[in-house]
């Protein structure tokens, strides 16, 4: 029997948004699981919690006077720390307007096999009383107040 | 004296916005001409007291009232007197206030020139923006108010506009922006007004049209507006980073692109008309939760602003209010409506629902990479960040094949297409296409690169099929030029946006793929060769200027021994607040842009060395023009003939909706 021509239109309309949709799922599944970068804080990258040479995320507070800026060289390093950890971190990168010691900051870049975090970006916060999510839950139990890094012991 | 009185104004805005949400439509429903009429009268009242609490809130900023907490927080004593206008909307009450002005602009707008339309219509369509309109104030009033006093003991000279805001660009993108975004309240009134009254005809959708098309050309320029501003101010050298908020005006500006064209559909042809109210309040529900993810600071974003979870509860049941009204009017009105026609898979009918397909699918992986961090918070997967890849992937997969049936449905007509006509225009603009692009990275770059060939493949062919349907509109004409001037502006309009998205496809793809850039040390008198040109160092001079004192350096560019640019990036020390900001400076035509920032003072600081970022980002001039086409397209459609003597045609229409109406 032919079918009518209105519901053989809606058919291959319906088959069309079937197979394009799963498609579209798959590559989003795929192609999420490839583009995240998950967040570490340093206690548990110091712990071996995080992988090696894979870009992951990390942040703190940067430790007053552990600074180092090299001479004729991109190189800057210097440490931050959740309360509980100390990471040595090293980047090239421009380091941004508001970064300091004392201040919070998120870091792109991979662990390599020193335990050193190489940073190929560097996030500090855009107005004074901003503090990235991912830092302020780091510190949630460390400190009193996880709104700045102004409370944070650093145990000097 | 003057925040109270602005504050006393934005209550009787509310009063009033309430009153013109209730009466009239209770007059639509009773036939009471005069409560429909009141509609009007209560829309200046409106208007004025919004204007009245706006224009105190920008006198207390003029006036440095800092007993007021919002201008105290946001403004300071040496602010220059430009900025102390625009620090009005600096913040998060004072942005809300400047919402709540261009929602009640539109709101006037449509009082004012919708008179066309059958009066019942109308006076559905102000309550519905005044009730949408009412929440905003509500929440400004209840969480966000930019009137509050800090007594006792108001700061002497306030704590100032975030530097990064002090810039021509925060004083244009923000109005713009906020005008696009509740001018997409217009096209959500209206299909709540459709589904209120059952005319879902194409009577409805002509009237829709023009408000959305200008709210979406207004939401083009903003978003375009900020991109730019984010480029040079940032100092980061990219127009678009996928940031939160920015994807936050995407979600809705795609959704508003596939409504734009839905429209024309429901309008010329009488179909997908449930699909595009649909599209309509799906929109406006995505305005209003692009404005919560922001407001409510639970995400991650240079926008975020300092953010209390109050303030997101309000938001959210503003929000869960309109949507779960709207949808369930939809779902319990929409069914009864079923179109009728039917279109042959090469008309122009199907290129529209596969423009729709592809921006509904576009818009889906955006939302899910935006809301997947906070989706993996929640459900204790970790901290997470959603990188530009995923993004940029997504972009190219699906906006290449929109953008190639893009050019190909100025060729279509309704119901179908002779295979003869894409046979006939296609194949031209098929080979040209093909061949500059193929041979273009042979002459640009030093490698080819197979994305740049594919890029400029596009654009031409996005250009070739738009003239070649030129020449097809205008094949019966006694001569080309003749036939040029006979098509309807409406065909012109469509043409410089597809044009538009072409120019940006270009400059997108060409600037991603060939921009330079790295991080250098210069030493003053020391020239250092770099991606073709030579980069020469002068140092830097120290200055103080209105609020803030600056250090600046000098960077001459040289290209065969000719100076090309001479460039002075800053690093600006604000007095108020001991903030930093850095001023990249640009020198640029439509072909490429020469971009320095200032890093920091390289050690040994003797020396006087500087790091520097140098970027070469080739055809970024071109992605504002291409924006400006966009929008253009959209505000061209409004001078159409049809939208200007509408005013004979609607009388017949008026009367061909009733017997409709009274069949739904």
């Amino acid at each position: 029997m032919a079918m009518h021509p209105v519901r053989k239109q809606r058919l291959v309309f319906v088959c069309f948004i079937i197979v394009f949709s799963t498609i579209a799922v798959g590559l989003l599944a795929y192609s999420l699981r490839e583009n995240i970068d998950l967040f570490y804080p340093p206690s548990k990258i110091v712990a071996g919690e995080a992988p090696i040479d894979k870009q992951i995320r990390a942040g703190g507070c940067v430790i007053p006077g552990t600074i180092v800026r090299y001479e004729n060289s991109l190189k800057k390093s210097f440490r931050v720390t959740d309360g509980a950890a100390q990471l040595q971190v090293s980047t090239e990168a421009i380091l941004p307007d508001l970064f300091g010691e004392g201040e919070s900051v998120v870091l792109t870049g991979k662990l390599n096999g020193d335990g050193e975090f190489v940073a190929t970006k560097v996030f500090a916060k855009h107005d004074e009383n901003y503090m990235p999510p991912e830092v302020a839950d780091s510190m949630k139990g460390q400190v009193d107040h996880a709104k700045t890094c102004e409370g944070l012991d650093y145990g000097s | 004296m003057v925040p109270e009185l602005g504050h006393f104004a934005l209550i009787l805005a509310l009063i009033f916005s309430l009153l013109i949400a209730v009466f009239p439509l209770y007059g639509t429903y009773t036939n009471n001409v005069m409560l429909m009429r009141s509609a009007h009268s209560l829309s200046i009242g409106l208007i004025v007291f919004v204007s009245v609490s706006f224009i105190a809130l920008v006198y207390s900023f003029v006036q440095d009232d800092f007993t007021v907490e919002y201008v105290a927080n946001t403004s300071n004593k040496i602010l220059p007197l430009h900025y102390k206008l625009t620090a009005t909307w600096g913040g998060h009450e004072g942005s809300l206030l400047l919402w709540i002005f261009c929602l009640c602009i539109w709101l006037f707008a449509v009082s004012l020139f919708a008179r066309s339309l059958p009066l019942v219509i109308r006076t559905r369509v102000l309550s519905v923006m005044a009730l949408a309109t009412a929440g905003i104030i509500l929440f400004t009033l209840l969480s966000s108010n930019p009137f509050l006093r800090l007594l006792p003991g108001p700061p002497p000279d306030g704590r100032d506009l975030n530097p990064l805001l002090q810039d021509i660009g925060f004083i244009i993108h923000p109005p713009l922006l906020y005008i696009g975004y509740s001018g997409l309240v217009v096209p959500f009134a209206f299909a709540i007004t459709a589904l209120l009254s059952g005319h879902l005809d194409s009577a409805w959708a002509r009237w829709s049209r023009p408000w959305t098309n200008v709210g979406w050309a207004f939401l083009t320029l903003g978003m375009g507006m900020g991109s730019w501003w984010a480029y040079y101010e940032l100092g980061w050298g990219f127009w678009w980073g996928w940031d939160p908020t920015e994807n936050n005006v995407l979600i809705p500006w795609l959704t508003a692109t596939a409504l734009v064209h839905s429209l024309a559909v429901t309008e010329k042809r009488g179909l997908f008309k449930t699909w595009t109210i649909l599209l309509a309040i799906t929109t406006y529900c995505l305005v209003l939760f692009g404005t919560f993810i922001t407001r409510s600071g639970i995400v991650n974003s240079v926008h975020a602003f300092a953010n209390d979870p109050e303030r997101g509860a309000y938001l959210l049941a503003y929000i869960v209010i309109i949507a779960a009204g709207s949808f369930l009017l939809y779902a319990l009105r929409a069914p009864t409506v079923a179109s009728l026609s039917r279109f042959k898979p090469s008309s122009r009918e199907t290129f529209m629902l596969l423009n729709n397909v592809l921006l509904t699918v576009v818009m889906a992986t955006v939302l899910l990479g935006t809301l997947y961090p906070m989706l993996a918070d929640y459900m204790n997967w970790g901290k997470v960040s959603v990188g530009a890849p995923y993004f940029n992937f997504f972009w190219v997969l699906f906006t290449i094949p929109l953008t190639l049936l893009m050019a190909i449905s100025a060729l279509t007509q309704w119901k179908q297409t002779s295979p003869g006509i894409f046979k006939k225009y296609l194949t031209p603009s098929l080979l040209i296409s093909l061949i500059v692009g193929g041979i273009f990275p042979f002459f640009y770059g030093e490698k080819y690169h197979l994305g740049g060939a594919l890029t400029v493949a596009v654009t031409v062919w996005i250009f070739a099929v738009s003239f070649s349907a030129l020449l097809k509109q205008t094949r019966n004409a006694p001569s080309f030029f003749a036939g040029v001037k006979q098509q309807p502006l409406s065909f012109y309009s469509m043409l410089v946006a597809h044009l538009g998205v072409g120019l940006l496809v270009l400059s997108a793809g060409l600037t991603s793929i060939y921009s330079d850039e790295r991080n250098i040390i210069l030493l003053p008198g020391q020239e250092k060769p770099l991606f073709g040109y030579s980069w020469g160092f002068d140092g830097v001079r120290e200055f103080v200027k209105d609020n803030y004192s600056a250090q600046e350096g000098t960077i001459y560019v040289v290209r065969d021994g000719e100076r090309v640019a001479t460039l002075n990036p800053q690093k600006r020390f604000y007095m108020s607040g001991a903030m930093v900001t850095t001023e990249a400076a640009i020198e640029g035509n439509l072909w490429r842009d020469l971009y320095v920032s200032l890093g920091e003072a390289a050690e040994p600081k003797s020396a006087g060395g500087w790091i520097i970022t140098v970027y070469v980002k080739p055809f970024i001039g071109v992605l504002w023009i291409s924006m400006l086409l966009i929008a253009g397209g959209g505000f061209m459609a409004l001078w159409d003939k049809r939208y200007r003597s509408r005013v004979a045609g609607s009388v017949k229409t008026s009367s061909t909706n009733t017997v409709q109406g009274a069949i739904g």
